[in-house]
């Protein structure tokens, strides 16, 4: 996945400013900074739920489509976790993730289930299949959003903040399910104000600021030789917490 | 009661001229109004001038004129020769396209408490902007409009008996063929509004029972 010199504006405000990005196939990159520098609209704007003004993601060569049917093929590509879930509240754990492969792959309503149970046991909430969304935990539902994502096979998965929203002892059972997916190979883009995460899973931090990546390296080296004067002084306010 | 059993036959009458008006017309508003209202709220901009054009215009004409236009501008101009049938296919369309208006409205209200994350999350999953609306925004957003739909359809239910005025048989036309038969009309009018009441409280029961079964669950 490459994004190629990208430049957002919401009106006055230069939200993403000539932003480069590659990411190779299974790799892991953990994207942190501090608030409104930009790495949630980076990421929104991976699959195009954010407009931008110029430049060109391109998704194993292929460009993101401007509207329509083209993109909602190309968004099918790429899975995305959000900070608040967002899990259909009408529709049971089951349905929320079988609805994709069903009306976008056209998957069989008895297949799109079977490999929709097995992706629950795998997030550990397979006992959950018929409850509503509400009825479920806020790590629970993450899981389930991660499940829903997965189910239609994306060839990336975007990861919006999405232990933000949730009470400290659930952040964990999350992490775990994306530790996981990293160690299987899934090719994965993470927002997160979680260093451990990045520690374990990165293979490499982007460092964002401002609307600007300002740093990129290994884990190992961002956490102990960060080289510019932004990230250090971040890095120190983490620290002394 | 002798007002009622001495003319059956024309309560009979007229009270299915009354229902077939509510239900055709209904589902005629429900399904354009729905359509329109998901205009409304679509990316495509033609999409959504056409939509507010539609709403504003039609919506903002008194009732009385549409059944004009549709009892006696139209038929001239398709060429239609004014039978029964005809006539009741007429006033269906002018009852459902007015109150498709208003079913939009309500629909936009209702597609607007869904929050953006749900039609964000449809998006993310390759779903398009059709899809979004049937399988995700629209259920949503039904449940949470059933009580101003209800009033929606109550203001239907009543607005049938202005098709009285153009030779629709109905509940609004009662009082007029009972005077014929020498029946008191004020007798005629209580019992009409007797039978609205009636109507209208089982339309109530109807959205309460909606109301249960279709709790949004947050």
């Amino acid at each position: 996945m490459v994004v190629d010199h990208v430049e957002k504006h919401y009106g006055q405000f230069h939200a993403l400013k000539d932003v480069s990005l590659t990411v190779h196939r299974g790799e892991v990159v953990v994207v942190i900074g501090p608030s409104g520098s930009g790495k949630s609209t980076l990421c929104r704007t991976i699959n195009r739920l954010e407009t931008f003004t110029t430049g060109s993601i391109r998704i194993d060569g292929d460009e993101l489509p401007q509207e329509g049917k083209e993109l909602a093929a190309l968004r099918a590509d790429v899975g995305m976790v959000f900070q608040s879930f967002n899990l259909f509240a009408h529709l049971t754990v089951l349905d929320n993730v079988t609805l994709g492969p069903i009306k976008v792959k056209h998957q069989s309503k008895a297949d799109a289930e079977r490999a929709a149970k097995v992706l629950l046991d795998r997030v550990g909430v397979g006992e959950q299949a018929d409850k509503l969304p509400a009825q479920l935990s806020g790590g629970q539902q993450q899981r389930v959003a991660i499940a829903r994502a997965l189910a239609m096979n994306p060839k990336v998965m975007l990861f919006d903040e999405p232990t933000s929203a949730l009470d400290p002892e659930m952040i964990n059972e999350v992490l775990d399910v994306m530790v996981g997916l990293a160690q299987d190979g899934m090719t994965m883009v993470v927002v997160t104000h979680e260093m451990g995460f990045a520690r374990k899973a990165a293979d490499r931090v982007v460092f964002m600021a401002d609307g600007q990546i300002v740093e990129e390296s290994t884990p190992e080296e961002f956490f102990t030789n960060a080289q510019s004067a932004r990230a250090k002084d971040f890095l120190s306010k983490l620290i002394t917490h | 009661m002798g007002i009622i059993t001495d003319n059956l036959d024309l309560w009979g009458e007229m009270i299915v001229g009354t229902l077939l008006l509510f239900f055709a017309g209904g589902t005629l508003a429900l399904i354009l109004g729905t359509i329109v209202g998901a205009m409304r709220v679509s990316p495509i901009p033609i999409a959504r001038g056409v939509g507010a054009f539609y709403v504003n215009t039609v919506r903002n004409t008194p009732l009385t004129l549409v059944f004009f236009a549709f009892a006696f501008a139209l038929p001239p101009l398709l060429g239609l020769r004014l039978t029964g049938a005809v006539s009741i296919t007429l006033a269906i369309c002018a009852l459902g396209i007015y109150t498709a208006t208003y079913v939009a409205e309500t629909i936009r209200s209702g597609i607007n408490t869904v929050p953006v994350g749900q039609a964000e999350a449809a998006r993310a999953i390759g779903l398009t902007f059709g899809q979004v609306m049937r399988f995700v925004v629209l259920p949503q957003a039904f449940r949470s409009v059933i009580p101003p739909m209800m009033s929606v359809f109550i203001a239907l239910l009543k607005n049938t008996t202005v098709a009285a005025g153009f030779s629709i048989a109905n509940l609004g036309s009662v009082r007029a063929y009972l005077s014929e038969r020498g029946e008191n009309q004020f007798v005629a009018i209580l019992w009409v509004m007797a039978i609205f009441v009636a109507l209208v409280l089982l339309l109530s029961w109807a959205q309460q029972t909606f109301e249960r079964r279709w709790k949004v669950a947050r």
